[in-house]
C-alpha cells in the first residue's frame, strides 16, 4: 500500500510523461495499485503456507514443512479423486453447455411467435445465485421421497432415483449444467446475429439441406466464440463449490469432492493451514494453464 | 415438404417448449412459495391448490431474513460504486490516452481474474480473521471490489472507446480539464454503457457465494449464504425455502433481462460483441 501511494502522489506532483499532454499515471494507478496488493500478498501467503507446517486447532504444530505438505497432497488418494471429480465436472458440464447452447443459439435465432420472450425465460437460470439453484433442485425436484422427478419416476413404474446417493457428481453436473447452458446459449445467440444471412440464403438456394447448412457454414462461425465460452466457463467450473456445499457436502465419501472443495475441506474444516495452502497452489497452477490460453485468444481479439 | 406455415407454427412449439422446460425448475419453485408446507410436499405433487402468503410473511419474520436482504444490498451497490470510481479515471486514460503498455496493462488486469478464488481462500480467511473483518460488511465490500475491478475496468474502457475522441478533444481546447472532461463529458455520454457496467457488477456481486459463505457467517451474512445455511436439516421447509429463494433471485433476474445485450461484452472481455 505505501509503495503505490507513493508512487501515485510523486506522478501527480512530477509532471507531464506522456506526450500529449495529460499525465495518466495518477488516473491508472489506483486500479493497478489495489489489484498489485491483491495479486501479490494473498499469492505469497499461500506459497508461504504450503511450506510450513500450520494448523489452526493446534499451535504447537509449527516450523517448515518443506515440501512435505506438497508429497503428502500428491501421494494423498483424496487428490487423486478430487482432480479426476474436477475434470468429470468441468468436462462433462462443457460438453453439455456447447451442445445444448448451439443448439439452442440456433433456435433461438430463428424467427417465431413470442421470440422475445421465450429467450428470456432460457436465459433466466444463469441470473439464480447458486445456492438456491441448488437448494431448488435438490428438494423440489430430486428429493428421492417428495421430489417431483421422484413422483415421475414412480409413476412410470420406475421407482424413485436417489440422486444424490447414487450419481451424486452426475446429479451436480445436471444443476451446474442447468445455470451454464444459459450462458453459451446467450453468448452465442449474440454471435449468431454477426453470421451472414445471404450466405446462408445462397446455400439454401443451392439446396443445401438444414443439416449441411448448420454444419457447413453456422458451427464454423460459431468456432471462436465456443472457444471463448469454453474457456470462460472452465474458469469457473473448476471453482465450482456452493452447489457442492449445500448438496451433497462432497460426499458420500469423496464422491463430489472437487479440487476446490477438497481445498476448502482442507484447510476450513481440518484446519490443516498447509495442506489447504499446498491445495491452493495447485489450483492456481491448473487455472493458470487454462488462463494462458484464453488471454492469448483476448488479446488477439483486442487488434482486431 | 411442410408448408411454410407449418414450419412457422412447428418451430413456435419447440421454441416455447424448450423455453418452458428450461424455465421450469423456476416456475415450481415460485409455485411452491405460495403453497403450504403440507402442499409444498403432498405427492402427487399439487398443481392446483389454495395460494397463501403465509411463507412470504414467515420469512420475513426471521430477523435474519431482512439483515441479509439489507447486506446484499450494502455489499452488492457498495462494492459496485467503489469500482467504478477506481476504474473511471482508470478506463478514461487508457481509452483516451493510450500509451505502449495500455494493452498489456489490461491483459493483466484480466489475468488477475483468472485466479481461482480457493487458491488464496486461506491466506484471506486468516488476514480476515487476524483482521477482525470475518463476518463484516467492510471485509466482503473489499473482496468483492477487487473481485470485479478488472471486468469493470474492461467494460468502461470498451464503452469510452466508442465516445468519439473528437469531443473530448473540443473540451479540452475549451480548457476542461480530465476530471471535468471524465465527469461532466464521458460519463453522460456514455452513461448506457456505465448503467449496464454497474448491472453486471451488482449481479456478479449478488449471486457471488464463494466467498461470502467463507467470509461471513451471520452479522454480514448476505442472501446466498443465507440459503445456503437452509440446506442444514432443521432449515428445511420447502415452502418458505422457495419464498425465500424467490425474494431472492427476482430482483437480478429482472436486471439481468434488462442488460443481457451489454452482458456479453462483459462476461467475454469483448471477445464477443
Amino acid at each position: 500500500m505505501v509503495a503505490t501511494t507513493t508512487t501515485s502522489s510523486q506522478a501527480s506532483h512530477g509532471g507531464v510523461r506522456s506526450g500529449r499532454g495529460v499525465d495518466t499515471r495518477p488516473l491508472i494507478w489506483p486500479s493497478v495499485g489495489v489489484l498489485l496488493i491483491w495479486m501479490i500478498i494473498p499469492l505469497a501467503l499461500t506459497l508461504w503456507f504450503s511450506i510450513r507446517n500450520y494448523k489452526l486447532d493446534d499451535p504447537s504444530i509449527t516450523g517448515f514443512a518443506g515440501l512435505g505438505n506438497y508429497s503428502y497432497l500428491l501421494t494423498d488418494p483424496s487428490l487423486t479423486t478430487a482432480l479426476l471429480n474436477t475434470l468429470l465436472l468441468v468436462g462433462g458440464v462443457l460438453i453439455a453447455t456447447v451442445v445444448f447452447g448451439t443448439l439452442f443459439a440456433v433456435l433461438f435465432d430463428q424467427d417465431f411467435w413470442g421470440k422475445g420472450v421465450a429467450r428470456l425465460l432460457v436465459i433466466a437460470p444463469f441470473f439464480v445465485m447458486p445456492t438456491v439453484a441448488a437448494l431448488v433442485w435438490k428438494n423440489l425436484l430430486m428429493d428421492p421421497v417428495n421430489g417431483l422427478f421422484a413422483f415421475i419416476t414412480r409413476s412410470l413404474g420406475l421407482g424413485a432415483i436417489t440422486w444424490f446417493s447414487d450419481m451424486p457428481l452426475f446429479s451436480i453436473g445436471i444443476i451446474v449444467a442447468w445455470q451454464w447452458i444459459p450462458f453459451a446459449t446467450l453468448i452465442l445467440l449474440t454471435a449468431m446475429q454477426s453470421l451472414d444471412r445471404e450466405q446462408i440464403e445462397a446455400a439454401r438456394m443451392d439446396g443445401a439441406k438444414a443439416v449441411s447448412r448448420f454444419i457447413h457454414i453456422i458451427v464454423p462461425h460459431l468456432g471462436r466464440p465456443i472457444t471463448v465460452v469454453v474457456m470462460i466457463e472452465t474458469i469457473f467450473l473448476l471453482s465450482v463449490f456452493a452447489e457442492i456445499l449445500v448438496t451433497t457436502s462432497g460426499g458420500p465419501g469423496d464422491a463430489s469432492t472437487n479440487l476446490t472443495y477438497l481445498i476448502y475441506k482442507n484447510a476450513l474444516l481440518d484446519f490443516d493451514v498447509g495442506l489447504g495452502s499446498a491445495g491452493g497452489v495447485i489450483a492456481i497452477v491448473l487455472a493458470n494453464i487454462v488462463a494462458f490460453f484464453l488471454v492469448r485468444t483476448v488479446a488477439r481479439n483486442l487488434d482486431a | 415438404m411442410a408448408s411454410k406455415a407449418q414450419k412457422k407454427i412447428g418451430l413456435a412449439v419447440l421454441g416455447w417448449v424448450v423455453a418452458l422446460l428450461v424455465f421450469f425448475p423456476l416456475i415450481w419453485m415460485a409455485l411452491a412459495a405460495f403453497k403450504t408446507e403440507i402442499d409444498a410436499v403432498s405427492s402427487p405433487p399439487k398443481v392446483i391448490f389454495d395460494p397463501t402468503l403465509e411463507n412470504f410473511n414467515a420469512v420475513f419474520e426471521r430477523v435474519n431474513y431482512g439483515n441479509a436482504v439489507f447486506n446484499s444490498i450494502v455489499e452488492s451497490v457498495g462494492a459496485t460504486l467503489i469500482c467504478l470510481i477506481f476504474a473511471a479515471p482508470a478506463a478514461y486514460a487508457m481509452a483516451f490516452f493510450p500509451g505502449r503498455k495500455t494493452k498489456d496493462l489490461l491483459m493483466w488486469m484480466l489475468s488477475t481474474k483468472m485466479m481461482p478464488a480457493v487458491g488464496v481462500l486461506v491466506p484471506m480467511y486468516l488476514i480476515f480473521r487476524s483482521t477482525g473483518m470475518l463476518d463484516t460488511r467492510t471485509g466482503l465490500v473489499i473482496v468483492y471490489t477487487l473481485m470485479n475491478l478488472p471486468i469493470v475496468v474492461w467494460m468502461l474502457y470498451s464503452f469510452f472507446r466508442e465516445v468519439p475522441k473528437e469531443i473530448l478533444e473540443a473540451a479540452r481546447m475549451d480548457g476542461a480539464r480530465p476530471r471535468q472532461q471524465l465527469l461532466l463529458l464521458l460519463l453522460p455520454l456514455s452513461l448506457p454503457g456505465v448503467m449496464s457496467t454497474a448491472l453486471l457488477s451488482i449481479i456478479i456481486c449478488w449471486n457471488e457465494a464463494f466467498w461470502s459463505i467463507n467470509l461471513t457467517a451471520s452479522n454480514a451474512a448476505p442472501l446466498t449464504q443465507l440459503i445456503a445455511s437452509f440446506s442444514s436439516p432443521e432449515g428445511l421447509f420447502w415452502a418458505k425455502l422457495s419464498a425465500a429463494s424467490l425474494l431472492a433471485i427476482a430482483p437480478i433476474l429482472v436486471f439481468g433481462w434488462v442488460t443481457q445485450r451489454q452482458l456479453v461484452r462483459g462476461l467475454t472481455f469483448g471477445a464477443v460483441k
